[in-house]
């Protein structure tokens, strides 16, 4: 068991830890907390992966925006800071049996992939493909029209959203 | 690689428990003489009016989400720039084209008033 | 002589040196070399703050027309260890019904996120705390962890006044994240490298300020946002909102904020000395490393005197001209920087290196024109349009007819 792996697990099991307490914990405001800490889990395994770029990423993107946005909408509820009580359902074992099954069955598959025995090759001591993932993101036999295609996304995404948010009545008041 | 994140991740640890280690230790320092005058909370000196919380605008959403948008197209544009310096021109024009598709994005919102504080 | 040609870079050699020569396994020897360097690097940045603390309240002082503290000490520098005594036997005052683990944790999150952008910058060319790859992203990023905190004391302080506070704070830091992560795209297109030491080591002939100026200053502009200080400092005005998120923090906890504060204005100083100003770039810097570290701190310290002459200077934004300004004067401009400078540079790759940059100043300052025109126009039309006041707007409303007044 060497370090990189002790890092992987403690990594893992915060992020399911407080994943689990995202669904479970009674104020809102605290699931937003918790996944703010479930998300810092995810960009520790980006790094064990050796992904720099993306583990910053992560952090940035997810943590700095996305974590922010759900806590902005969380306050717009007017219940936020209500205690809404233990979060189970009514048929929680039914649905714990599914899910239970259903992990076990996919478990069961990932065992006999090749997948996990297979030596992946080690990525040089220092390798920086960040210089590579540039040049495939807009060469024409790498990435290019996907990457308009996710400027198209993003400006669908921001028209969808402001159509929604913002009323059409406003136009009049100038 | 790892190396570097090695030393982030102490960095980080160090700069967690500094702060902690001193605030702990002039807890000990302080003196502790809880009053619940003292104690309320603080609304310019009168008593609290009003429940605790108070409902935000809706304009604060709508920073965030634009704000986000343009945090994901920066983060996409990164391995762009650092490759720039071996690009041939059509690869640089396709990035100037990414940034004209958020342009328009960008003055549709403006345009709906997304932008306005109110 | 090598002691004096390199200070830092001799006595970490000599330290691994020593540890590796005690026997332990190499693993341990790694993080053992890197948890003493990670611990001298964040005391010494946070005792630095003491000197900070002193040398801003002369400076402002002086601005006012004052002397700044002169009683504790020769020029009164032992007056922020004085105000650190102090502070350190205040009472923590916790508020009713505060959540313990937000409110603890904010001030802790503050000063945390500040220190850890230390880690990635080299002060000169043999000491740097880790040559991450990602280094520009990475300081960014934890720029916006730190936003994280101002939330958790507006919400842990159980106070609607500092939920307020805190909410117009993040708006103001995530709106001005946008030209910020932007205008830092341009150093990175001239280096060809997200790290910062590289950023640096490509400076050797010529400043990024030089070759983009306008980068330069949305990202100082963005930067002085970011750090919540004056002109931008709307949310600690004394006047609005009474001290903002942390109104209900009393103690070595307030302190930490103010520390968090003090530190994040000079190491933003430092950033943009690094990346824009060539850090520890000039001559001598490569063979006598040392040098380099003095040509970093000066560079530093303009800067942050430029910072705390704008805090002394300049009259406060209110938060919607704050917003104005960045959503429809930095954003755009940022925009038709990248634009303009990668399709000039696509156009000019072939020429030697000074014409470039010569192409690359005059995009630059066109486009400055282009927006100190465009300004006076706007404004010239709302002056000319004559009215009072602007009527009350109504506030956006969603199409479920939600939203209230402040």
């Amino acid at each position: 068991m060497n370090g990189l792996q002790v890092v992987f697990l403690l990594a893992a099991l915060v992020s399911l830890f407080s994943a689990a307490m995202v669904v479970s914990a009674r104020r809102m405001m605290h699931a937003a907390l918790w996944l703010v800490l479930t998300l810092m889990g995810v960009a520790v395994i980006f790094v064990t992966l050796q992904s720099s770029f993306f583990a910053v990423v992560q952090v940035l993107v997810y943590v700095g925006a996305i974590a922010i946005l759900i806590i902005f909408s969380v306050m717009l509820t007017r219940r936020v800071m209500e205690d809404h009580g233990d979060q189970i359902l009514p048929g929680w074992r039914a649905a714990g049996l599914v899910a239970g099954l259903l992990f076990a069955i996919i478990v069961g598959f990932l065992a006999l992939w090749q997948g996990f025995t297979t030596m992946l090759v080690e990525l040089p001591a220092d390798a920086d493909n960040l210089l590579d993932l540039g040049q495939a993101l807009v060469s024409p036999q790498g990435y290019a029209l996907p990457f308009e295609l996710a400027s198209v996304l993003l400006v669908a995404a921001l028209i969808g959203a402001i159509t929604i948010a913002v009323d059409r009545k406003e136009d009049q008041h100038g | 690689m790892l190396g570097n994140w090695l030393y982030i991740g102490i960095f980080a640890l160090v700069a967690l428990m500094m702060p902690a280690l001193t605030i702990f230790i002039a807890g000990i320092l302080s003196p502790k003489r809880p009053d619940p005058i003292k104690n309320s909370t603080y609304e310019c000196g009168v008593e609290t009016v009003g429940p605790n919380w108070t409902q935000i605008k809706i304009q604060y959403y709508v920073f965030a989400l634009v704000f986000l948008i343009f945090d994901v197209e920066a983060v996409l544009l990164f391995p762009w720039a650092v490759a720039y310096q071996l690009l041939p021109l059509y690869a640089i024009i396709e990035g100037v084209l990414f940034l004209l598709i958020l342009v328009v994005g960008f003055l549709y919102a403006w345009r709906k008033g997304a932008l306005e504080w109110f | 002589m090598d002691f004096l040609r390199d200070p830092f870079g001799f006595v970490i050699q000599e330290y691994t040196g020593w540890l590796g020569g005690l026997g332990l396994p190499a693993g341990w020897v790694d993080i053992i070399a890197k948890l003493t360097g990670a611990l001298v690097l964040a005391t010494g940045a946070m005792l630095f703050v003491v000197f900070l603390i002193w040398y801003e309240r002369k400076l402002i002082g002086r601005i006012q027309d004052r002397f700044g503290p002169n009683r504790v000490g020769p020029w009164g520098i032992f007056q922020p260890v004085a105000d650190m005594l102090k502070i350190f036997t205040k009472e923590y005052i916790t508020p009713i019904g505060a959540d313990k683990f937000a409110y603890n944790l904010a001030p802790i999150l503050a000063v945390a996120a500040v220190l850890l952008l230390w880690s990635v910058l080299p002060l000169s060319v043999t000491v740097v705390g880790t040559d991450l790859n990602v280094g520009l992203l990475f300081l960014v990023a934890v720029g916006g962890l730190g936003e994280m905190s101002y939330i958790l004391a507006g919400w842990g302080s159980n106070n609607k006044y500092a939920l307020l506070g805190a909410f117009r704070l993040v708006a103001q830091l995530i709106s001005y994240e946008v030209p910020l992560v932007l205008s830092a795209l341009v150093p990175v297109m001239l280096a060809g490298t997200l790290s910062v030491n590289g950023i640096v080591q490509a400076q050797e002939s010529v400043w990024f300020i030089v070759a983009a100026p306008a980068a330069a200053l949305i990202f100082f502009i963005a930067s002085i946002a970011e750090i919540g200080r004056s002109p931008f400092d709307l949310i600690e005005a004394e006047s609005e909102l009474v001290a903002g998120y942390n109104i209900e923090y009393s103690g070595l906890k307030f302190g930490m904020f103010f520390v968090a504060e003090f530190l994040h204005a000079f190491t933003v100083s430092m950033i943009f000395a690094t990346v824009f100003l060539g850090g520890w770039q000039g001559p001598g810097a490569a063979e006598i490393p040392v040098l380099g570290f003095v040509y970093l701190m000066l560079k530093t310290f303009v800067v942050y005197f430029v910072t705390i002459l704008f805090r002394g200077t300049l009259p406060r934004f209110r938060i919607d001209q704050m917003m104005n300004l960045n959503w429809k004067v930095l954003t755009p401009l940022s925009l038709a920087l990248i634009m303009a400078m990668a399709i000039v540079g696509g156009l000019t790759r072939e020429l030697p290196v000074f014409w470039q940059v010569i192409a690359f100043l005059l995009v630059n300052l066109l486009l400055l024109g282009a927006t100190d025109q465009l300004m006076r126009l706007s404004q010239s039309r709302k002056t000319k349009s004559n009215l009072p006041m602007q009527p009350l707007r109504k506030v956006l409303t969603t199409s479920t007819k939600h939203g209230a007044g402040e």
